[in-house]
């Protein structure tokens, strides 16, 4: 996971009246990784999605992609980026293959290599069977990977894609799913999404932002590791009652769940199950059930979101 | 790659999609239709009119007073409605339709978009004011024809659309609705049309006339204050057009 640092964001502002809207996020992206981007409507999410891709100047802060920083030199910059907006930017009067030529062309790909580009991205993208088709007439899901050719035809350094699967069907969003994927070997990608097993199946790399602010940046892998249950289901014919197992050693809570089961929250020892079992043989509970339980990506989204202030409704 | 190369890139995809619209199509050939038909009306009523004019006058007037200045005061009028059409959805079809953030999003300075926009209108008009200038031009096989003052009303006609287009991609840049576009540029310019009326024979609002500064090269007049007139105008809207796009990137 380690690399060359793709884009990175330091103490990005961005207010429109009094509103504060991003508030300071600060985050690094390096070579390969996925990052997810998530937070609730009106976090500040397509603010800071709007900023990365140049169309929105920030209050303050950097941008730098590729080591350019995106406000002194915006052309180099951008050079190295492809942005998919939450709606794909496509014409629908022109065939797949001239709107590509076109993005190809507007991104400054040289005359020469324009047509070996298209054919890649074609090709990656699933799209050469409709290549002559008016994007037009093409379905959502076509479009959206269209929109995606376009994002990739200049072999930007990083892809930012903006809710890529929101309005298809559950065969498309695997696929765009599947294709974003494989976007992660060769590109650095940032993806704003609300789906969260999204983030999970896709991303290397978690960034929650509420209210403007970031509250929560850290690997997939931590992530998991940090998921790991402090919480344990226990399911047993002969279960004890609730002064038995709170005399266990190191259960903090016990929540009884009838029909012989209950959740008990522990200190997060490692071998805490394992103890719980031997005790289960030893006394003859007659165990049927032992489930870890795991802390979700969405657990900690809505702990960290949804904490003592509401969301605001406001900012876009 | 440096603005001009880019506003290129820009003009031709605006030309392929102007093309692929049936849009350009009516266009040119609703205008054509309509000029055809006053061409030659003018030329059914040129003898007896010549006629007449030559009971009164030792020297009557020809065809460039009689059926060319006619023929082109009636297609700045119908430019002046035209126009507005062809520039309405520029960049707010843009904006509707998300493409914007395409642009935006690519190594491309707005005043490169600016220029690829007009560029393409610009060809556009170009080949209406071709297929305009062919029918006076066809006298020339059968009579004497000024052309010096025939290029003068051409160049005039294509100067005056180059201010109306830049006009209406102003418009266009401050709305969403390409049809608010095209009535604003229509009000604006026909605005800009009447002036004079308000303000007398001189003065400032007579000076802002878009008429009175035509009017002049119909005449054969060539004066570089008109010319001055119509640049001045075209590139002040561009100016503003490109201020407006960058503006939308501060909005607050």
């Amino acid at each position: 996971m380690s690399g060359d640092v793709v884009v990175s964001v330091e103490n990005l502002w961005r207010q429109y009246g009094e509103l504060v809207a991003v508030h300071g996020l600060n985050f690094e992206l390096r070579r390969g990784e996925v990052l997810g981007f998530l937070g609730p409507n009106g976090a500040g999410k397509s603010s800071s999605m709007q900023m990365l891709a140049g169309s929105l100047a920030p209050s303050a802060g950097r941008i730098r992609i590729g080591g350019v920083d995106l406000l002194d030199e915006p052309d180099r910059a951008k050079a190295s980026m492809g942005y998919l907006p939450e709606q794909p930017p496509v014409y629908p009067e022109l065939s797949v293959r001239e709107y590509l030529r076109f993005c190809a062309r507007l991104n400054a790909v040289p005359r020469s290599a324009v047509a070996a580009a298209i054919d890649r991205a074609l090709q990656r993208c699933g799209l050469d069977d409709v290549a002559d088709r008016l994007i037009g007439n093409l379905s959502k899901g076509y479009q959206q990977r269209v929109g995606i050719a376009q994002a990739i035809i200049h072999e930007p350094a990083v892809v930012i894609l903006d809710e890529p699967t929101v309005g298809l069907d559950p065969i498309q969003i695997r696929e765009i799913r599947n294709l974003i994927r494989e976007l992660g070997r060769d590109h650095s990608v940032i993806l704003s999404t609300h789906i969260l097993p999204e983030v999970q199946m896709l991303c290397s790399r978690v960034l929650i932002i509420h209210q403007g602010r970031m509250v929560f940046s850290d690997s997939m892998l931590s992530l998991n590791a940090g998921m790991t249950a402090d919480r344990l289901v226990v399911g047993a014919e002969r279960l004890p009652d609730e002064t038995r197992l709170a005399r266990l050693d190191g259960v903090k809570r016990i929540e009884m769940l009838g029909d012989g089961r209950a959740r008990l929250r522990h200190d997060g020892a490692t071998d805490f199950a394992s103890r719980i079992a031997k005790t289960a043989v030893e006394e003859d509970w007659a165990l049927f059930e032992l489930t870890p339980e795991r802390k979700t990506l969405e657990q900690v989204f809505v702990e960290l979101t949804s904490g003592e202030s509401a969301p605001r409704e406001d900012a876009a | 790659m440096n603005t001009l190369a880019m506003s290129l890139v820009i003009a031709r995809k605006e030309l392929q999609s102007l093309f692929l619209s049936p849009l350009a199509w009516i266009v040119l050939a609703v205008v054509q239709f309509i000029m055809a038909w006053i061409f030659l009306l003018q030329l059914d009523a040129f003898p007896e009119a010549q006629s007449q004019y030559a009971a009164l006058q030792r020297t009557p007037p020809g065809v460039g007073d009689l059926i060319v200045a006619p023929l082109f005061s009636t297609a700045s009028i119908i430019m002046l409605m035209v126009v507005p059409l062809l520039t309405m959805r520029l960049i707010a079809e843009e904006k509707r339709s998300g493409t914007m953030a395409l642009l935006r999003a690519a190594p491309v300075s707005t005043a490169a978009i600016v220029m690829g926009k007009f560029f393409a209108v610009a060809v556009f008009l170009l080949l209406l004011c071709a297929l305009l200038v062919v029918m006076p031009l066809s006298l020339a096989t059968g009579t004497d024809l000024d052309l010096g003052r025939l290029l003068a009303s051409v160049i005039g006609l294509f100067l005056m659309m180059m201010a109306f287009a830049s006009a209406g991609l102003f418009m266009s840049t401050l709305t969403k609705h390409a049809g608010v576009a095209a009535v604003a540029t229509f009000g604006l310019l026909l605005l800009l049309w009447l002036a004079n009326a308000a303000g007398g024979a001189d003065g400032v609002m007579n000076w802002l006339s878009l008429l009175g500064h035509y009017q002049a090269m119909l005449r054969g007049m060539f004066a570089t204050g008109d010319v001055i007139y119509y640049l001045v105008l075209t590139t002040a809207f561009l100016a503003f057009s490109v201020r407006r796009l960058d503006a939308e990137r501060l909005q607050r």
